[in-house]
């Protein structure tokens, strides 16, 4: 391995091929891509909380033409929440959580110089940029971006006679996730190919942290899904602007009846969901995995049933293909199909029910050290419990006929995929940020983050439920047209302060993080006491990770407090003493 | 000049940040400390804050519950409605019982086992399976009750008797909506959409007899204790037809009719005298559809048999409104 070749700025921060500059670089996109998805947020949230007040900032970010006399308008309204749900799902909570943390651990954890392909790994990053330019672009274009939520259902995003972002904003909706797609699908062949066969000596599946787990299960989803959502958006296209009947029949639109018979729109419905629920787990599973590592650190214990861990993980995400119908109980969808998703989907509480169960016992008669991270994780099992038990309500095909796309839905899974996977990503940038930029992140900071961000956002979405249950609508520009929702404005003035409370505490977390890349007390190699390959690296970031040879791994990755030992960790490099179990 | 102040002012609070973490890592460098490692204080400062905060939260929910239950949906005004709030409430308690118990557990072990001083061990404690057969199975169980219920009530609904009901279509487009009853020979006309146009705003094929007497409206009238089977069409999108009171929500697809039974059991009437005086059922769109989606709705009207009649009969047939029109 080449260490000392010369780098230019270019080829050091730009084109990188190094994993670990990948990974700082999907990481910063995401964290700028996730203040444009919150500020969208608050920007809808003062219309839902004042609905049809003036506002400046309204003015000033979306123009005389979109905000006129700083009145939020109705179809930039429906946009706004468009954009906000494509960005935080796919930007931040997909290729921002997964795009980072699998970069930056999979070769440090399994003990690999770098990713099974650099050059793969790099068009990752730039196909994944220019979907983020492309998206951002159609923020700017006339007729605005697109409008039709992030589930796109035809034919309202076929038709820009329905609605004006279903127009260009829409083409460059699909564009951009087809750059996204793509960008997605390279990413994850290059993970399960690198850990299927760059793992170090010793480095069983067995001993995989179960971080590595996670990450190598969402790859294998992502590879099987996303490719189904690539060619929903292509029939689409294909309706859009070449004529065909995908999903369009007997439509009359703007005085005009449209030539399009025979397709059908619950099969985009069917095809879309295909992808859409594995996504939810996509989403979720890099913070369990994350979440676990940094419990079990800072409990100083093991992960308790690490068999049982990585089974749910497989079990979570084997149902996952085999739900998406929940989405669809009220589509008239054939009843029987309704039951069928309704069994398989409360299936997925028993492993999630496992998971809480698991961590409850690692925390056990731990001796738990608060770091920012730990807390961050600990408030990923509060919201994992309260999400998850939502859940248990909306997969009831009978019990979701009167929430189905209610706020009901918007609480549930903000908390479980929303909350929980911002939590995780926290959690792992905290935890990780000594490995990234050898510097420490400041913990007073981190625990004011915490706590507001904590409580501000079960302010925002705890009370959603009650909306929910009073009947409310989501995607409403307004409730005043309707009596029957009067009283619940006051929590819509609720919610909105704790939104705009938590969107600024997030300036703290971004300040520390760019303060204390610069500016931070120097990390030593070790600072959390943990066991996993990473930390046997040098502080200063070298290609190839490790000066000499890469180390043997000789043990699985939670010996914490082993009796027998004089530390209260051993890293997986240390051989089993004599006579020494393993685990 | 506001925009001045919130830039200086933004400005002034970054500097201070600055200062402030800068005198923190000061004090460290002078104690010889590594001001970022999490200490004992901290531990114990941030297990009792987890534990206030956690018990504070838990209270939180309970007084939301009590503050704002008045603002829920009434208890149901459907026959199916009523076995739906019923697991509804079944689900809940559950629900909500492992809410606060897990909680209670996270937030308890956290403030116990926090590492307080130096001496403060963890205990290696890797698996046990007895436990781990016992915490999956017991879910396991409670949740194949859950199913077995569930999918009892889902089939009550959906494998309604239809044979009684009433045929009415609810016709959705942007942004209203349209009800379609059969007249007298109980026999909706058939549709097609490129009939769509003028005065025939559903679509209805007049040269079909069954047409001839169907009566469109734009309010949706319903007789109290008599089963409706709602057909639902959509002229453009995909709208959804919501009523939270019924407990009735079915989506309107373009290209397909889909279907929804139900029986009214209390009267506009009586939900006034329940629910205060400005009580009116509604039908509203629950699946987004365009600028005006928040304000697509119809008017529910619930009566007994002779109101429904009176009204019914003020509303012209189609063959009047189409040959008026010609």
């Amino acid at each position: 391995m080449s260490d000392h070749h010369n780098e230019t700025f270019l080829s050091k921060y730009i084109f990188s091929l190094d994993h670990k500059m990948i990974a700082k670089q999907f990481l910063i996109t995401g964290m700028f891509m996730g203040v444009v998805g919150m500020l969208m947020s608050i920007l809808f949230r003062l219309q839902l909380s004042n609905p049809g007040e003036s506002f400046a900032v309204l003015e000033w970010f979306l123009g005389e033409k979109w905000a006129p006399d700083g009145v939020l308008d109705p179809n930039m309204y429906l946009a706004l929440v468009t954009m906000h749900g494509t960005i935080l799902i796919f930007w931040v909570l997909t290729a921002g959580l997964t795009g980072t943390f699998a970069n930056f651990l999979i070769p440090l954890q399994i003990g690999a110089r770098d990713m099974a392909s650099g050059f793969i790994n790099m068009l990752s990053y730039w196909f994944f940029f220019a979907a983020t330019i492309v998206l951002l672009t159609s923020l700017f274009v006339e007729t605005g971006p697109a409008s039709a939520g992030w589930t796109i259902y035809p034919p309202l995003s076929a038709l820009p006679q329905a609605i004006p972002g279903s127009g260009l904003g829409q083409d460059l909706w699909l564009i951009a996730m087809t750059l996204f797609i793509v960008s997605s699908l390279l990413g994850g062949l290059n993970y399960i190919v690198t850990i299927l066969n760059l793992r170090t000596k010793g480095m069983s599946m067995t001993r995989l942290p179960l971080v590595m787990w996670a990450l190598f299960i969402v790859a294998i989803l992502g590879v099987l899904s996303f490719p189904v959502l690539l060619s929903a958006s292509l029939l689409l296209v294909f309706d859009r602007t070449f004529g065909t009947s995908f999903y369009l029949s007997d439509i009359v639109i703007a005085g005009e009846a449209l030539h399009h018979t025979g397709g059908s729109p619950i099969l985009f419905e069917h095809l879309f969901w295909f992808l859409g629920h594995p996504e939810v787990y996509i989403i979720l599973l890099p913070a369990l995995g994350i979440v676990s590592e940094v419990i079990s650190v800072n409990s100083r214990k093991p992960i308790f049933g690490y068999k049982a861990m990585v089974i749910s993980l497989m079990a979570i995400a084997f149902l996952s293909f085999i739900v998406w119908g929940h989405h669809m109980f009220i589509t008239g969808m054939d009843p029987f199909l309704g039951s069928v998703f309704t069994f398989t989907t409360l299936l997925i509480a028993i492993p999630s029910a496992v998971k809480v169960f698991n961590y409850l016992a690692t925390l056990w008669r731990g001796s738990i050290r608060f770091t920012p991270a730990m807390l961050f994780a600990i408030g990923f099992v509060s919201t994992f419990i309260t999400g998850g038990l939502t859940g248990i309500v909306l997969g009831d095909s009978a019990l979701d006929i009167n929430v189905h796309d209610t706020y009901f839905v918007v609480g549930h899974f903000h908390i479980v995929m929303g909350l929980s996977a911002i939590y995780g990503m926290f959690a792992g940038v905290y935890h990780w940020f000594p490995k990234m930029y050898g510097k420490m992140m400041n913990k007073k900071l981190g625990y004011i983050h915490f706590w507001v961000t904590f409580i501000s956002a079960y302010g925002v979405f705890f009370p959603m439920h009650f909306l929910g249950l009073a009947g409310l609508p989501r995607r409403y520009y307004s409730n005043t047209a309707f009596p029957m929702f009067e009283g619940l404005t006051n929590i819509n003035e609720i919610i909105t302060f704790f939104a705009i409370v938590g969107g600024i505490v997030q300036v703290l977390f971004i300040f520390n993080f760019f303060y204390s890349i610069f500016y931070g007390t120097k990390a030593s190699k070790n600072p959390w006491g943990s066991t996993t390959l990473e930390w046997t690296t040098p502080i200063e970031r070298i290609h190839g990770n490790w000066p000499g040879e890469i180390p043997t791994v000789r043990r699985w990755a939670y010996d914490y407090s082993k009796p027998g030992h004089d530390t209260d960790f051993v890293p997986q490099t240390e051989p089993l003493k004599e006579g020494e179990e393993e685990h | 000049m506001t925009n001045v102040f919130i830039v200086v002012i933004s400005f002034l609070l970054v500097v201070t940040l600055v200062q402030l973490v800068r005198v923190g890592q000061l004090l460290g460098d002078i104690r010889k400390k590594d001001f970022n490692v999490v200490t004992e204080t901290d531990n114990k400062r941030q297990s009792f804050l987890m534990l206030i905060v956690g018990l504070a939260f838990l209270a939180s929910c309970v007084w939301q519950y009590f503050a704002w239950n008045p603002l829920l949906l009434p208890s149901a005004s459907s026959e199916h409605g009523v076995i739906i709030d019923e697991l509804m409430r079944f689900t809940m308690i559950l629900i909500i019982s492992v809410f606060f118990l897990l909680h209670l557990f996270l937030f308890y072990f956290l403030h116990k086992y926090k590492k307080s001083s130096d001496k403060h061990k963890a205990y290696y404690y890797t698996h046990n399976n007895k436990l781990e057969y016992i915490w999956t199975i017991v879910p396991a169980i409670i949740l194949t009750g859950v199913i077995l219920y569930g999918l009892n009530v889902w089939d009550r609904i959906t494998n309604a008797d239809t044979s009684e009901a009433s045929v009415i279509e609810v016709y959705g487009k942007q942004f209203g909506w349209n009800a379609r009853y059969p007249g007298e020979d109980q026999k909706l006309g058939s549709h097609d959409y490129k009939l769509v146009g003028g005065a025939n705003a559903l679509g209805i094929d007049i040269d079909d007899v069954n047409s001839l007497d169907d009566k469109v409206t734009r309010e949706l009238h319903l007789v109290v204790g008599k089963p409706v089977l709602m057909k639902l069409r959509s002229q453009d999108i995909i709208h959804s037809a919501f009523m939270p009171h019924f407990r009735v929500q079915m989506n309107c697809v373009p290209g397909m009719t889909t279907q929804f039974v139900f029986t009214p059991t209390k009267t506009t009437k009586e939900m006034k005298m329940l629910e205060g005086d400005d009580f009116e059922y509604v039908l509203l769109c629950n699946k987004i559809c365009g600028v005006a989606h928040y304000n697509m709705q119809m008017k529910v009207v619930v009566e007994t048999q002779e109101e429904y009649d009176a009204w019914l009969l003020k509303q012209g047939t189609l063959s009047e409104k189409l040959l008026t029109q010609k």
